[in-house]
């Protein structure tokens, strides 16, 4: 007897995935690092690390710490600038048989459209993804995405300039993270993804040094896994677009969760650095979940939680 | 970049904390070469969740590669409990490892302490009769017993506290054997903690002799895929970070601001 292939795929607005896995922004770098390891164009997407107008170095190091089942990251978004992202590393990525997704950011809100505006006519490169959890230099520092007014300027911005669908990456560091959900909406974002890291620090008892030398960072990983899922939920019952889930989703069981919670994708970040293969694991394991639950497409679960 | 689980063939202890494994892994054995390190994961649930990073200290000929570890933490305190069969996940090669100078060249070693792993490959592949290895530790329990991790060349020791060998920092080996060795062409490669390449670093400048380091950071993935182990390089260099786990973990040391590291 041949087991049925289940239909994996998914859809997010106006984009087809193969399936519902993808890579999260800045742990898969420009798809090309794990490619020995992972054939890139089993997945359903890839979403390539944060770019920015100009170059950036990032921040000083130590960059990275661990922490009880997750780590710290205050890498400073390092990226190469969109230009030399489009001229240098596109390239290689247009020749996927997957989607890409270019993230995206900026320090004002215009510059958040100057970037898209870069990517106007750009092949090879199926929506953006718009990360409003950096600093906004104009706000004195506070995170675009912890105002719900601003994080629709930055969504209406970035849609007058692009010309591809528009993913916003909600930061989890709010009160209520169903305002900045539905601000975004309305101001016309084609879907949402959440969630970017939660803020945190570590400090060595020896030398009372604070352990990353940005003194916080986000915290990545299965630490973040129930946090990520509860907002999920939320934001799914707040919202009518498309959402995908990100945090802490280490393996094929942690995905359904987020699928069942109604996301319509996840990604997959941190878990990488664990298992380079996680993503692919995880493409493998659902269809095994499927064929084990008798599930013949996945659209078959998702938002599908039953209440006690 | 091989990714694959790797039979421990033995660890045990062979100095105070440090420990030496066999890890049978063949393509990864055919794969490495000096200087080249790998991932790997010490345990296979999510905390500790990372991978650690570890040098290939050396390659034998049956396809296993050999680690040289010191327990610093729980991550290499839960390495020292693995026992022979027991198999571990490991990532590697990775990055870039020594460049080997022209034959008849001078080499001088010099490793500081757990410093020494990735120097014991480079000692079988440079040229024997124009070599020093050079190794210093705080003191003689920390001794690693270099013939018995597979350093074939005899090996001079300075300790801190005069324990064995000379009394003083290793640099002082260094000094003396430069300056024995005279005029013609030499290099340098160390590895160690940061004081000690800092001064190494500073002395070849001076001697305007040429020197690689292997340095290290803390790391996520090992691949070039976090921008994670940054270290600030020198001005003129191409961009004002280089990645340990790609451009390096081997540098020229004229490449790293030593002023920022
Ligand atoms: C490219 C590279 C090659 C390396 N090769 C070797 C090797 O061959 N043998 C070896 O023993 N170690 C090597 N290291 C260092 C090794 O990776 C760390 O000692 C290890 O990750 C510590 O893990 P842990 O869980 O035991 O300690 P953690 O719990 O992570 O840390 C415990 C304590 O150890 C300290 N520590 C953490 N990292 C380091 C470090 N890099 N050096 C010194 N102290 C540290 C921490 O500050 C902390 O106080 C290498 C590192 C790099 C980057
Ligand atoms: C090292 C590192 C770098 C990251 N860089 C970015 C980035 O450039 N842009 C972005 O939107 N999110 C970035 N993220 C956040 C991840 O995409 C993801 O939202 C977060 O890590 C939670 O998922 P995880 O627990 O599966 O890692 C980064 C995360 C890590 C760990
Ligand atoms: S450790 Fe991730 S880029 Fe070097």
């Amino acid at each position: 007897m041949t087991e049925i292939q289940p239909d994996l795929k998914t859809s997010l607005g106006s984009l087809t995935l193969k399936n519902p896995v993808l890579t999260a922004s800045g742990t898969f770098g420009y798809g090309q690092e794990f490619s020995s390891l992972v054939d890139p164009n089993l997945l359903g997407g890839i979403v390539v690390k944060g770019l920015s107008l100009k170059p950036r170095a990032g921040n000083r190091p130590p960059r990275t710490v661990e922490t009880p089942c997750g780590m710290l990251n205050a890498i400073g978004l390092a990226n190469m600038g969109v230009d030399a992202f489009v001229e240098k590393r596109l390239p290689l990525l247009r020749e996927l048989d997957t989607v890409v997704i270019a993230n995206i950011y900026g320090h004002t809100i215009d510059e958040y459209g100057t970037v898209a505006a870069r990517l106007k006519g750009v092949e090879g490169i199926s929506a953006i993804e718009v990360n409003i959890s950096c600093p906004n230099v104009d706000g004195g520092g506070m995170a675009f995405g912890t105002d719900p007014d601003i994080s629709a300027r930055v969504t209406e911005q970035v849609l007058k300039k692009a010309d591809k669908p528009v993913i916003v990456k909600l930061s989890p560091n709010v009160t209520d993270i169903r305002a900045v959900a539905r601000a975004v909406e309305r101001a016309g974002a084609e879907g949402i993804s959440l969630i970017n890291t939660l803020t945190g620090m570590a400090i060595d008892i020896e030398t009372r040094l604070p352990r990353l030398a940005n003194i916080s960072g986000g915290l990545s990983g299965p630490a973040i896994r129930p946090v990520a899922l509860h907002m999920v939920y939320q934001v799914v019952k707040a919202v009518r677009i498309p959402v995908i889930g990100i945090g802490g989703i280490m393996d094929y069981r942690d995905a359904p969760e987020f699928l069942i919670a109604g996301a319509k994708a996840v990604q997959v970040g941190t878990a990488s650095f664990v298992n380079p293969r996680a993503s692919l694991d995880i493409v493998e394991g659902l269809k095994a979940f499927c064929q084990g639950h008798g599930i013949t497409a996945i659209d078959e679960i998702i938002g599908t939680m039953r209440l006690r | 970049m091989i990714e694959e689980e790797a039979g421990i063939v033995f660890n045990r202890q062979i100095a105070d904390k440090t420990y030496h494994m066999g890890l049978e892994s063949p393509r990864i054995a055919a794969a490495a070469k000096p200087g080249q390190f790998v991932m790997l994961r010490v345990f296979n649930g999510i905390d500790p969740l990372l991978r650690r990073p570890l040098s290939i200290c050396r390659v034998g000929g049956d396809g296993i590669f050999y680690l040289l570890y010191r327990v610093v933490g729980r991550g290499t305190a839960i390495m020292s409990r693995a026992v022979k069969g027991e198999r571990l996940s490991v990532l590697g090669p990775l990055g870039r490892g020594f460049k080997l100078p022209p034959p008849g060249d001078r080499s001088f070693l010099v490793a500081g302490g757990i410093g020494i792993a990735p120097l014991i490959s480079l000692s079988q592949v440079v040229d024997k009769d124009h070599m020093a290895f050079l190794v210093g530790y705080r003191s003689a329990a920390e001794i690693i017993p270099a013939e018995q991790v597979g350093a074939d060349t005899s090996v001079s020791i300075a300790t801190d506290d005069g324990t064995a060998g000379h009394r003083g920092p290793v640099t002082e080996l260094l000094k003396a054997n430069v300056e024995r060795a005279g005029e013609g062409r030499a290099i340098v490669f160390a590895c160690g903690p940061l004081p000690m390449l800092k001064a190494v670093a500073a002395l070849t400048s001076k001697w305007n002799i040429p020197c690689q380091v292997s340095l290290e950071t803390s790391m996520a993935c090992g691949v070039g895929a976090c921008h994670g182990c940054a270290v600030k390089s020198s001005s003129g260099q191409k961009k004002p970070y280089h990645h340990v786990c790609q451009d390096g973990p081997v540098f020229d040391a004229d490449t790293v601001d030593w002023g920022r590291l």
